[in-house]
């Protein structure tokens, strides 16, 4: 029992006694269930959310083992289970069943089991996934010789090695060196990583030079208004660089095919489980592991190495294979260029509000406004950042500055600096209100102290009153930052693509490209898993990268926290 | 030390003066000076003269308009929204609410400490120097001296001068009051004004708060509002009483505690209402 309904007062025993307990709901007891009840059914929610994509997204890596699964009508397939699930099979084929298995699919109300295996080979079986009734499966096998091979082209190979042909030497299956196989592959990786570095980089450089050689052109062309002296000067001058350049080009075309031609000399004939067989150059293929035959500690090494390539490589197969990196970089260039656009403006908006203007009616009008701004949604917004940013703003300066560029636009389309202004906009309100709030909250007694040791309002606000809310404002920026690095909607309008070419930061002068579009983890989640040809390959992919979008923004969060608990101690604790 | 200067003089604001002058004249007059609230008007017509280098108290129930009178001292009240005044008040003859008066510049020469110790969320020896940073001084050399002197000067030199980086919200809260008493002469100003500065404090770090007043008393003209009438009878040479927004009886503390001039006055420091 409460205490409080135990208690009586005790000044007049005789007529007390008699009195009725206090009842249930003035002491509130439901209420307090229902209070309860309402955070446990919150939290259940988000801790089960969690718990669904920590849970997948962990487990994704993970090699499994390779089943051959020998079917009652003597086929043979093989591949990874992934999951099983009840379903209703269709009447006709029951009735074609034997009498055991009918009778065990009616005492289970007409629903049997059935495994999605994953058997890859998109190239030979046109599919990567097949569901296998478990009453059509005569017997499953786990063969140690089964390979998994992640190719960069056509997804997972399931099989055999038939031959490998390491620069002419030649081995068949059961003689073959595997430590030879292994170095000869890393080798060949070696080598495809110095043809994407020529290809990509270097080969990339040179074209840039020679596209700025043209542009320089064309501006002389723009300003002398045609061919005149001057022009002819820079075309030739413009020329003589171009076949320097295109030599430098050739130079390097040469060397990446080379080291293609080394590559083309190491193959692998692969089979499948049916007997098809596919060769293979061994640079195309990134990891091979034996499924069946991986002990826990060669199982972490894969599990690892595939987390290792998610986070630093590059995306292929239509985003569903490979890594995110572009992703990561852009969702958290675009998060932190917000948060630099938002914070001052925000700041100095609120300032003005709370501490310079004259407290009426349209302050308050202002006020709610700002408060509504909350409310539109956020489409809205990207639509808002891609007609004015993009299109006026962009487009103009392109007007201004890149005349030599037209009718290619520069800055007049979707891009870093668009996406993160529009998102500024979009969580400028929630900064607004929280500074209000800090401003609000520094005691009078403080703002007092210093006008009365002949500071100006200005140098009160500067050194005592924005210091002393910092901490507040720093909770707005959180509040803003999580709002927008999790925002995808008006990013798809202003300049998130579903492959970007380059990054928006690079070697290349100026090193920070405003203008660029860029990949984001949010789009990538949306893209993956629901625009991509193979839905049921990106579906892991869209866990795994759920995983890394919050951990990526619970890190940056993070980061803010520790600084804004520092600032706390700093300018509030202590005080008696 | 001069004593009753003027004797009972009833004037047409019908406040009572028996005043102890200073050697050296006055400070603030003030003159027929009224505030009002919107249109609630909250001081009447008060009119008195402060003399230089003397403690002066003001006295009275809540409400009565002695904190009101003391910020309008330095203009603490220009910050709330709807306050009109009139009538004349003067710093050693400069008129403070004329046309064209640099309010920060006045400020500096009114040193204030508020009811509630308010250090800065800084460093101790940054909250001495404040008024010398907004001023612009650099010189690390002026500063260590202005924060020596004026901590010498506020009695927290001993407590204080090996943690002078530590933040001043470690102090206690008597040590804090301090610091704000340290921080207000740091600017040298010629007039202290104390809103109630001890009671927030314990009994101890009030007597010392006191011993202070006592020694500052001389170098820097000091009025102090305060609730604590043994206190007022401690510190001050001149009490002036106040009521309802009028200034009741001004004069030499000894007189209007043990024999005021006006019923009134005898009926607040005997404790029959109040």
């Amino acid at each position: 029992m409460p205490p409080d309904s135990g208690h009586t007062f005790t000044t007049s025993g005789a007529a007390r006694a008699t009195s009725r307990p206090t009842d249930l709901r003035a002491r509130g007891e439901p209420f307090l269930w229902g209070l309860g009840g309402a955070l446990a059914f919150g939290v259940m929610m988000v801790a089960g959310l969690l718990l669904l994509v920590l849970w997948n997204g962990f487990a994704t890596f993970y090699p499994r083992p390779i089943h051959v699964v020998t079917l009652v009508n003597g086929d043979v397939i093989a591949g990874e289970p992934t999951r099983t699930e009840d379903f209703r099979p269709p009447a006709t084929e029951v009735a074609a069943l034997p009498a055991a298995v009918r009778a065990g699919i009616e005492t289970n109300l007409g629903f049997a089991d059935r495994t999605l295996y994953r058997t890859g080979n998109f190239d030979l079986y046109g599919d990567d996934f097949r569901w296998i009734t478990d009453y059509a499966v005569a017997r499953v096998a786990t063969p140690p010789d089964l390979y998994l091979f992640e190719r960069l082209e056509w997804g997972a190979f399931i099989g055999r090695i038939k031959s490998v042909d390491l620069a002419g030497a030649t081995f068949y299956a059961g003689g073959i060196p595997l430590d030879r196989l292994v170095a000869a592959h890393d080798e060949a990786r070696r080598r495809w990583r110095q043809i994407r570095e020529i290809e990509h980089d270097e080969i990339g450089r040179v074209n840039q030079q020679i596209e700025s050689e043209r542009l320089a052109l064309r501006k002389v062309e723009l300003r002398s208004g045609g061919p005149a002296t001057d022009y002819a000067d820079a075309a030739r001058r413009t020329d003589a660089r171009v076949v320097t350049l295109t030599g430098e080009y050739e130079g390097l075309a040469a060397r990446a095919a080379a080291l293609k031609a080394e590559n083309a000399r190491y193959t692998i004939t692969l089979t499948e489980i049916g007997g098809r067989e596919k060769s293979q150059n061994l640079a195309d293929i990134v990891r091979f592991y034996p499924a069946n035959d991986l002990s826990v500690l060669a199982r972490l090494g894969v599990y690892f190495s595939r987390w290792g390539e998610f986070l630093t490589a590059e995306p292929r197969e239509a985003n569903t294979e490979g890594g995110v990196l572009p992703a990561i970089f852009g969702t958290f260039a675009m998060t932190l260029l917000m948060v630099v656009a938002v914070a001052p403006f925000g700041v100095m908006t609120a300032l003005y509000l709370r501490e310079y203007a004259r407290q009426g009616r349209l302050v308050s009008i202002v006020r709610i406004s700002v408060n509504n701004l909350a409310g539109v949604p956020s489409i809205v917004y990207g639509v808002f950042g891609l007609g004015f940013f993009a299109y006026i703003v962009g487009g103009t300066i392109d007007q201004v500055f890149f005349p030599e560029r037209l009718p290619n636009p520069t800055f007049g389309t979707g891009g870093l600096l668009w996406s993160a202004l529009t998102l500024a906009l979009l969580t400028v309100p929630v900064v607004i209100v929280a500074t209000e709030e800090a401003l609000a909250a520094v005691p009078r007694s403080m703002r007092e102290g210093s006008l009365a040791c002949g500071a100006s309002k200005w140098q009160t606000i500067h050194r005592i009153v924005l210091p002393r809310a910092m901490p507040g404002i720093m909770t707005g920026l959180i509040l803003a930052m999580a709002r927008g690095a999790g925002e995808v909607a008006p990013l798809m309008l202003v300049g998130v693509v579903k492959l970007a070419p380059e990054l928006p930061i690079d070697g290349i002068f100026p090193y920070i490209h405003f203008e660029r579009s860029f990949m984001h983890l949010g789009f990538h989640i949306y893209d993956v898993g629901f625009q991509s040809r193979n839905s049921e390959a990106g579906k892991p992919m869209v866990f795994v990268t759920t995983l890394l979008l919050i951990a990526l923004v619970a890190l940056m969060n993070a980061t803010a926290i520790v600084v804004r608990n520092r600032l706390k101690r700093k300018f509030v604790g202590g005080q008696f | 030390m001069a004593t009753v200067a003027r004797s009972i003089q009833p004037d047409e604001s019908g406040t009572v003066y028996h005043v102890r002058a200073g050697a050296e004249g006055t400070v603030i007059d003030v003159d027929g000076f009224n505030l009002f609230y919107g249109k609630k008007q909250a001081l009447f017509d008060i009119t008195f003269s402060v003399p230089r280098g003397l403690v002066c108290a003001l006295i009275g129930p809540s409400g009565c308009g002695k904190s009101t009178l003391l910020r309008c001292l330095n203009r603490m009240n220009d910050l709330i929204d709807d306050v009109t005044i009139n009538g004349d008040m003067r710093i050693e003859g400069h008129d403070l609410y004329g046309p064209g008066v640099d309010v920060i510049a006045l400020r500096k020469r009114m040193g204030m400490v508020f009811q509630k110790p308010n250090p800065f969320p800084m460093s101790i020896f940054e909250n001495v120097v404040y008024p010398l940073r907004i001023d612009g001084v650099r010189d690390r050399n002026v500063l260590e001296e202005t924060c020596e002197r004026a901590l010498k000067g506020a009695a927290l030199w001993d407590e204080a001068k090996d943690r002078l980086k530590e933040s001043a919200l470690g102090l206690s809260g008597g040590q804090q009051q301090r610091l704000c008493i340290a921080r207000a002469i740091a600017a040298d100003p010629e007039v202290l004004l104390m809103d109630e500065p001890c009671s927030a404090l314990d009994p101890i770090a009030t007597s010392k708060i006191e011993e202070l007043i006592d020694e500052l008393k001389g170098r820097y003209t000091i009025i102090i509002v305060t609730h604590n009438m043994q206190q007022a009878a401690r510190v001050s040479d001149n009490t002036a009483f106040m009521y309802l927004g009028r200034l009741i009886e001004f004069g030499e503390t000894e007189i209007l505690f043990t024999a005021p001039k006006v019923t009134k006055t005898l009926d607040y420091v005997t404790g029959r209402f109040g």
